[in-house]
């Protein structure tokens, strides 16, 4: 017997459950409710260009926040000792093991016009302090189902898949590579700009990936804190395939060109990163 | 390398704070005696009670229950027969295997879960207007379709945990146990499985927590009828917020943090016997 063969059952598997669902995708994506071979449906993307430009908008913007806490972050650890990197890392992954509803929802009720934020400032006095000041009648600020809470929501989700890679690729850095520079006279800065952060790269980018992917195809996220105030990519599939504007035909377009649009910024950063494996268990 | 300064410990904590404070809240407020989120009213356990009489939560714990033991049991086996399978291939269909296994993996959750839908309805569509209108069947989305699609992004986990371990195998032990008369099964039981048994295992908690964890594929293919934990959380905060969400994460987040634990403490110990083991051989040689 062969032992190849033992894989047999999962190729067949694969291809029905994931290579065949792909091409439904491609299918649906190039047909209409009748059959016929058409591109309508990408056609009729284009009126929705606001809702990939404010998905992609928001996730960038998430993203870009997530790199800004989680480079530093992730370097700080990576200059710990042995004892407080293990705890600090097993730290920084054990709220992504509850489920992402749970922690979306967690900030349901400390952003709330009535929650916990909003509570503690009128009790603190701020808001009597800014209305005395500046003449207003703030009893809140509103915060939930803003294009911002729903950024702050991304980036409380996703933030460990930023700092994981990054600490990953830094702590790998041989000290050797850096005292050599120290010894060739290379001050503190130097030392970053031209050793820690050109290796540190690869992380970097595959953190990138690693956030921009979820946060743009979200859509938990914006129905939770963006109140449906904030339309994003994945509401628009979800509301293709339920609910009242069922059209699978179309979700499967934006899928799609969705897809295609995040395969390339993989192959983008797979140039880059040379497929540096993100690890995303600890 | 140098220590870290004063300002960096102060980002550190502040990031904890962060990751941390939204969850000690959550968990704080499920012990309130009163409906608000908000204002602390008084120690009580009303809303665990109230939690173990609703029998939506209790169905849909069932569900995840059942369908993330089946998929965990299906696709360890399934995963780890095709690992095998793939460390036995030659480089360049390995390299295509490896590369199909790991798009589930990749692409958006979304995407994952409106592509199995589309297959799932159009397989259930064809079989009704088929062999359905025969047998006076009718099919729909429900437990069949969600396990399916749970079994689907199971296995890739398996899979990488699995192959590793086999790598670190010494392929000679197996053909010694060949050449000594085992049978190949036999070689497999008593020789190749308690090499690889801490991949398979990691690989199989790893896809039960998967399956507990995952909401989105779970929503596009369970259908109307069928709902596990995760979507009654998400219909829960769509319709009835009620405090009851937050005795019901805390009781998850206690029972994944426990998981991880066990994870978490079986890789340490096997890297401390395998430290050991490795010690032992350098003292013998």
């Amino acid at each position: 017997m062969k032992k190849k063969y033992l894989a047999i059952p999962y190729v067949v598997w694969m291809a029905i459950f994931v290579i065949v669902p792909l091409c439904l995708v491609v299918g649906y994506s190039l047909v209409n409710p009748e059959g016929q071979l058409t591109l309508e449906n990408f056609k009729a993307l284009t009126q929705y260009w606001t809702v990939f430009a404010t998905s992609f908008r928001l996730a960038i913007i998430a993203t870009a926040v997530c790199l800004l806490i989680g480079y530093p972050i992730a370097y700080w650890i990576s200059r710990e000792g042995p004892g407080v990197k293990r705890i600090a890392m097993i730290a920084m992954m054990l709220p992504m093991w509850m489920n992402f509803l749970l922690r979306t929802y967690a900030w349901m009720s400390l952003l709330e016009n009535t929650g916990i934020i909003n509570t503690l400032l009128a009790n603190l006095g701020v808001f009597k302090l800014i209305n005395a000041v500046f003449g207003t009648e703030l009893t809140y600020f509103p915060m939930i189902n803003t294009p911002g809470a729903v950024v702050l929501g991304m980036v409380y989700n996703y933030l460990p898949f930023m700092i994981l890679p990054i600490y990953t690729v830094i702590d790998k850095i041989d000290t050797r590579v850096i005292e050599a520079a120290e010894d060739l006279g290379a001050n503190g800065v130097q030392v970053f700009r031209k050793i820690i952060f050109p290796l540190s790269l690869p992380g970097v980018l595959s953190g990138i990936t690693m956030v921009f992917i979820p946060s743009v195809s979200t859509f938990a996220i914006s129905k939770l804190l963006g109140g449906g105030m904030t339309l994003l990519l994945g509401d628009l599939i979800e509301m293709q395939f339920y609910g009242n504007a069922y059209n699978p035909y179309l979700g499967s377009a934006i899928s799609l060109v969705m897809m295609v649009i995040v395969l390339i910024c993989m192959a983008v950063m797979n140039h880059f990163g040379e497929g540096e494996e993100g690890a995303v268990y600890f | 390398m140098r220590k870290n300064g004063f300002f960096a410990r102060l980002g550190l904590i502040l990031t904890m704070i962060f990751l941390y404070a939204p969850i000690v809240v959550l968990i704080v407020f499920s012990f309130n005696s009163s409906k608000s989120r908000t204002v602390w009213t008084g120690f009580s356990l009303q809303w665990y009670v109230e939690l173990f009489d609703d029998s939506r939560i209790l169905s849909a714990l069932a569900t995840t229950l059942e369908v993330s033991v089946l998929a965990m049991v299906f696709s360890t086996v399934l995963g780890t027969m095709a690992a095998i399978g793939f460390y036995n291939m030659r480089k360049r269909p390995r390299t295509v295997c490896m590369a199909i296994n790991n798009i589930p993996m990749t692409n958006a959750d979304i995407i994952t879960g409106v592509s199995l839908m589309l297959l799932f309805v159009f397989a259930i569509g064809a079989f009704n207007s088929t062999l359905g209108q025969l047998t006076g069947v009718t099919l729909k989305l429900g437990f069949a379709t969600l396990l399916l699609a749970h079994i689907t992004f199971d296995i890739p986990y398996v899979i990488l945990s699995v192959l590793p371990k086999l790598n670190q195998c010494d392929p000679n032990i197996e053909e010694a146990a060949l050449d000594l008369g085992a049978t190949p099964w036999q070689a497999f039981l008593k020789v190749v499985l308690p090499e690889i048994q801490p991949g398979v295992l990691n690989g199989a908690i790893m896809a039960f927590t998967m399956s507990v964890d995952d909401f989105v594929i779970s929503y596009f293919t369970a259908g109307s009828s069928t709902s596990t934990l995760a979507m009654e959380v998400y219909s829960m905060t769509r319709k009835r917020i009620s405090p009851e969400i937050n005795a019901l994460s805390t009781l998850m987040f206690v029972v994944v943090l426990s998981l991880l634990a066990i994870v978490n403490i079986r890789s340490a110990r096997q890297e401390k016997a395998a430290a050991a083991r490795a010690a032992k051989l350098q003292g013998k040689g």
